[in-house]
């Protein structure tokens, strides 16, 4: 990226040439979405624009803002929370609830049996893969390749009729329950679990054959949109933005939660085969790589999980200590925090959802200015932000 | 029956039965073309696409052609209506105005004019006039980075082709593409992608470079008709739809049908400047008029299927790409063709 | 670095700056500080060697009624130690220095607390609201708020 354009101060409404002398050329100002394919979602992106050249890129938020905060304050309980936390990040519904109830049983104090432990991580990584088949696929829309993205569905499919059999419902499940989890497994999940491992390697290969590796692709994406490592740290950007920046860290090994230590895989970082450590085709890898992580730690959890009864510490009434917590988990889009104060009181006093995509956004004006506008459509998609957790 | 047989007899008359031929198979050929490429892209996908209207889906195309006649148009009403009507007709007439030129069989063309390929690049240009219309009138900053992507990118890419098509104009020394056709009749082996008719030795050391150039003309074409790798006009994921987002119903449909029209020329102009155009691969054997339309549509046809497969397979490449695409490989490596074909003529 | 060795870093560099410190039987450790202090605080946290504090988690507003609160959870990557920093200001004057200049992160977090509580981050450079419309009326999260009658002219209530 260009250092000079990296410095330059520019105001929206004075046009400047863009190569200082010569022809002199006016800034535009063009609205990126609310409607627009490449946002994923109501994303609003007020763009300065030289030609075709970024310069600057200004975020506006809250197209779908539904209150999140605001309605946990009115729940009777905290269970009633978790539903609502499933429409946060609404493709990987798993995740959320995984994360805040592991938040809430961290501050009751509730000691939860090892099998629930496991079904959680199966359910995790299983959403996990999942989301980042949406990430990959969209990702290629984005690229222009259309073809990966149907692949990618096609498995995602699959996951999905796996939770269906679990619990009945496809995208947003209610599953977990602070202190267990709603059904047991069905009595076919193991296997067909197995199954889709087996299957799903295949379809990694695939993709990479189809899209990673495609020279058109990797000149897009090589170079572009690069996030250096201590900007992403100060910024707090989290998951595969992070990694994918060249720094080894992963909530699920460094601050493990329930009981992920217990598992063999490796952490995924951007390596810069292609392009530079930080860049997009970097971020867009380690995504493709995690899913191999992750089916290696669903094989591992489904050979292993115990006998155990799923309802047993699920609490009749759930009655907090006084206090507050922040607890994080590691969601497919990188650190997923949920922030709760508790009175006596049943309901929450305050709880604020820290989520991994309103922060990966924040750092996109510092990374796209001087790029062109179909480079930043790989930003955004590469930055894979979901706007139900963003505006919560 | 006098006045019938007048009538057509009139050379009026006869013109425009003449021009309605072209019509009648662009409409036929968008349908059917419609149908293969949702086919096609479906069965790359792992999908089956339509099966419900007809066999296999096969009165889908029908069903979509209705609909989107029978959709509201709509005009922005901060467009200029008087461009923003007139942009979709002026690209189907800048399409449509080349098939005059393009020799279906040995029976059949429009217009046999000298300067046929000379004409078809000067007519096919006029597309750009109307997009840049249709981007400008819309009165919506992608449309007109659309228009203008697409200005740049045909106007850039106009280049190695013409280069390409001037390489087998030397060698066949007319410009008419019935002319061109008829040079290389009488089996596959002199079809222009080996070299024509030319001298054997000279024919076995033009082969590398009418491949290289056939393969120029390939890229340059796609990009010509702005189909992916190269749609950046129109590149859905970054300009909304590009030139055409303001637009709906039937002069969708209008742009909709050009797009595929142009697809089909740039093909047909393959299969004329490389591969014998209508004429038969065995010499005599399957010749005639009627096999020569048949040869003609299907070896188009497998160009435009050619298209398809790769529209479903590639990303899309960035502005800059393009241009360096178009300008620092393909002009240079067509120039170098040039030079030493005309080298290798003048021996 | 233990919650403990923090506070004392803390009260040995600033002083009586600290108003409150729960660091024991807590899940979260944290420590309250006055909250004109809160940036200096920060960049000392951040910088010095033995805490190291590079990024900041969590940014959030809470109404403690009457008061209005920033809770700051700290995270060090280096040495994998945490501390939750808070500061409590009267909800009439919620001034409270902003981090925007230590953590570029709080940038938005700091939008965000300022949309739903009206907090003042003083020497935020675009203090605007984030998630709310820029033209809404009021701090949705404040304890004391009352759902508008209309905006714009369209019902709000439902």
């Amino acid at each position: 990226m260009n250092e000079t354009v990296h410095q330059e101060k520019i105001s929206p409404t004075n046009g400047r040439s863009s190569t200082g002398k010569g022809l002199r050329t006016e800034e535009m100002v063009i609205n990126m979405g609310p409607q627009h394919p490449s946002t994923h979602g109501v994303l609003r992106l007020e763009i300065v624009v030289d030609g075709e050249i970024i310069r600057e890129v200004i975020p506006h938020l809250g197209y779908l803002h539904r209150c999140f905060e605001k309605h946990c304050e009115y729940m009777i309980n905290y269970q009633q929370v978790v539903p609502y936390v499933d429409r946060l990040d609404y493709v990987a519904s798993m995740n959320n609830e995984h994360a805040f109830v592991v938040a809430a049983e961290r501050l009751l104090n509730i000691e939860i049996p090892e099998r629930v432990h496991y079904i959680r991580i199966i359910m995790a990584e299983l959403q996990r893969i999942a989301s980042h088949l949406i990430a990959i696929g969209t990702f290629g829309i984005d690229m222009g390749a259309f073809t990966p993205f149907l692949h990618a569905f096609r498995d995602r499919e699959k996951i999905l009729d796996l939770f269906e059999m679990t619990c009945g419902a496809r995208l947003l499940y209610n599953y977990m329950m602070i202190g267990g989890l709603s059904h047991d497994l069905p009595p076919q999940f193991i296997e067909k679990t197995k199954q889709f491992c087996v299957e799903f390697k295949q379809t990694l290969k695939e993709i990479d054959d189809l899209l990673n590796y495609n020279e058109i692709f990797i000149k897009r994406t090589a170079n572009v949109g690069i996030l250096p490592k201590d900007v992403a740290v100060n910024y707090a950007c989290s998951g595969p933005m992070l990694r994918g920046s060249g720094v080894d860290w992963d909530l699920r090994r460094d601050d493990p939660y329930t009981l992920y230590d217990r598992f063999e895989w490796d952490v995924c970082i951007g390596k810069g085969e292609n392009g530079t450590v930080g860049d997009v085709w970097n971020r867009h890898m380690v995504r493709q790589r995690e899913m191999e992580q992750s089916v290696k730690i669903i094989e591992q959890a489904i050979v292993n999980i115990p006998e155990g009864d799923v309802k047993k510490a699920v609490p009749k009434r759930i009655r907090p200590v006084p206090g507050e917590i922040y607890s994080r988990t590691e969601s497919p889009r990188g650190e997923l925090g949920f922030y709760i104060v508790a009175t006596d009181s049943l309901t929450p006093y305050r709880v604020k959802g820290r989520s991994p995509g309103f922060v990966n956004l924040s750092v996109i004006n510092e990374i796209s200015r001087g790029a062109m506008i179909a480079d930043l459509v790989a930003i955004i998609g590469s930055t894979d932000i979901v706007l139900g957790e963003v505006d919560r | 029956m006098e006045l019938i047989n007048s009538i057509l007899e009139n050379t009026i008359t006869q013109n425009v039965l003449n021009a309605l031929v072209p019509l009648i198979f662009v409409l036929l050929y968008a349908l059917v073309t419609l149908y293969m490429e949702m086919k096609l892209a479906a069965h790359m996908q792992d999908r089956v696409a339509y099966m419900h209207n007809g066999w296999h889906g096969t009165l889908q195309p029908f069903a979509d052609m209705l609909k989107l006649l029978q959709k509201e148009d709509i005009i922005p009403s901060a467009a200029n209506k008087i461009l923003f009507v007139m942009a979709p007709y002026v690209v189907f007439v800048g399409t449509y105005a080349s098939f005059a030129v393009l020799p279906f069989s040995s029976a059949y063309i429009g217009s046999s004019i000298d300067l046929g390929i000379f004409y078809l690049v000067a007519v096919s240009s006029l597309v750009v006039v109307g997009l840049l219309m249709s981007g400008w009138a819309s009165n919506n900053k992608w449309s007109l980075f659309g228009s203008f992507r697409s200005a740049a990118q045909v106007i850039s890419y106009e280049i190695p082709s013409v280069l390409a098509i001037l390489a087998v104009v030397m060698i066949v020394g007319t410009m008419s593409l019935q002319g061109i056709t008829e040079y290389q009749s009488g089996g596959i082996w002199n079809w222009l992608i080996f070299g024509g008719r030319l001298a054997l030795w000279k024919k076995l050391l033009s082969i590398p470079f009418m491949i290289v150039l056939f393969i120029i003309y390939l890229v340059a074409s796609m990009a010509e008709v702005n189909r992916t790798p190269f749609d950046l006009p129109e590149a859905e994921s970054e300009l909304v739809q590009g030139y055409n987002t303001e637009y709906s119903g039937m002069k969708f449909a209008i742009f909709y049908l050009a797009e595929y029209a142009n697809l089909f020329i740039v093909s047909a102009v393959v299969v004329v400047l490389f591969f014998g155009g209508w004429s038969s691969p065995f010499g005599d054997f399957l010749n005639g008029p009627v096999w020569n339309a048949i040869w003609f549509i299907t070896k188009g046809m497998l160009f435009v299927a050619i298209n398809i497969w790769m529209r479903w397979t590639l990303p899309r490449i960035r502005v800059d790409q393009l241009m360096y695409v178009s300008w620092k490989v393909l002009t240079p490596f067509a120039l170098f063709c040039v030079i030493v074909l005309g080298l290798l003529l003048v021996l | 670095m233990t919650p403990q060795e923090i506070h004392d870093i803390i009260k040995s560099q600033f002083g009586e700056i600290i108003l409150e410190a729960k660091l024991e039987n807590v899940p979260d450790p944290s420590i309250k500080i006055q909250p004109e202090k809160i940036k200096e605080v920060s960049l000392f946290l951040r910088d010095d060697e033995r805490t190291q504090f590079d990024v900041l988690m969590c940014l959030s507003g809470v109404d403690y009624k009457g008061k209005l609160g920033v809770t700051y959870n700290l995270f060090s990557m280096t040495l994998k130690h945490k501390i939750t920093v808070k500061v409590e200001a009267p909800t009439e004057t919620p001034n409270i220095p902003s981090v925007e200049s230590v953590w570029k992160t709080a940038n938005w977090h700091e939008r965000e607390a300022f949309d739903m509580y009206g907090i003042h981050f003083e020497g935020h450079p675009d203090l605007r609201r984030i998630l709310m419309p820029y033209d809404w009326e009021g701090y949705p999260l404040r304890k004391d708020y009352e759902t508008p009658e209309f905006y714009n002219g369209m019902r709000v209530p439902y």
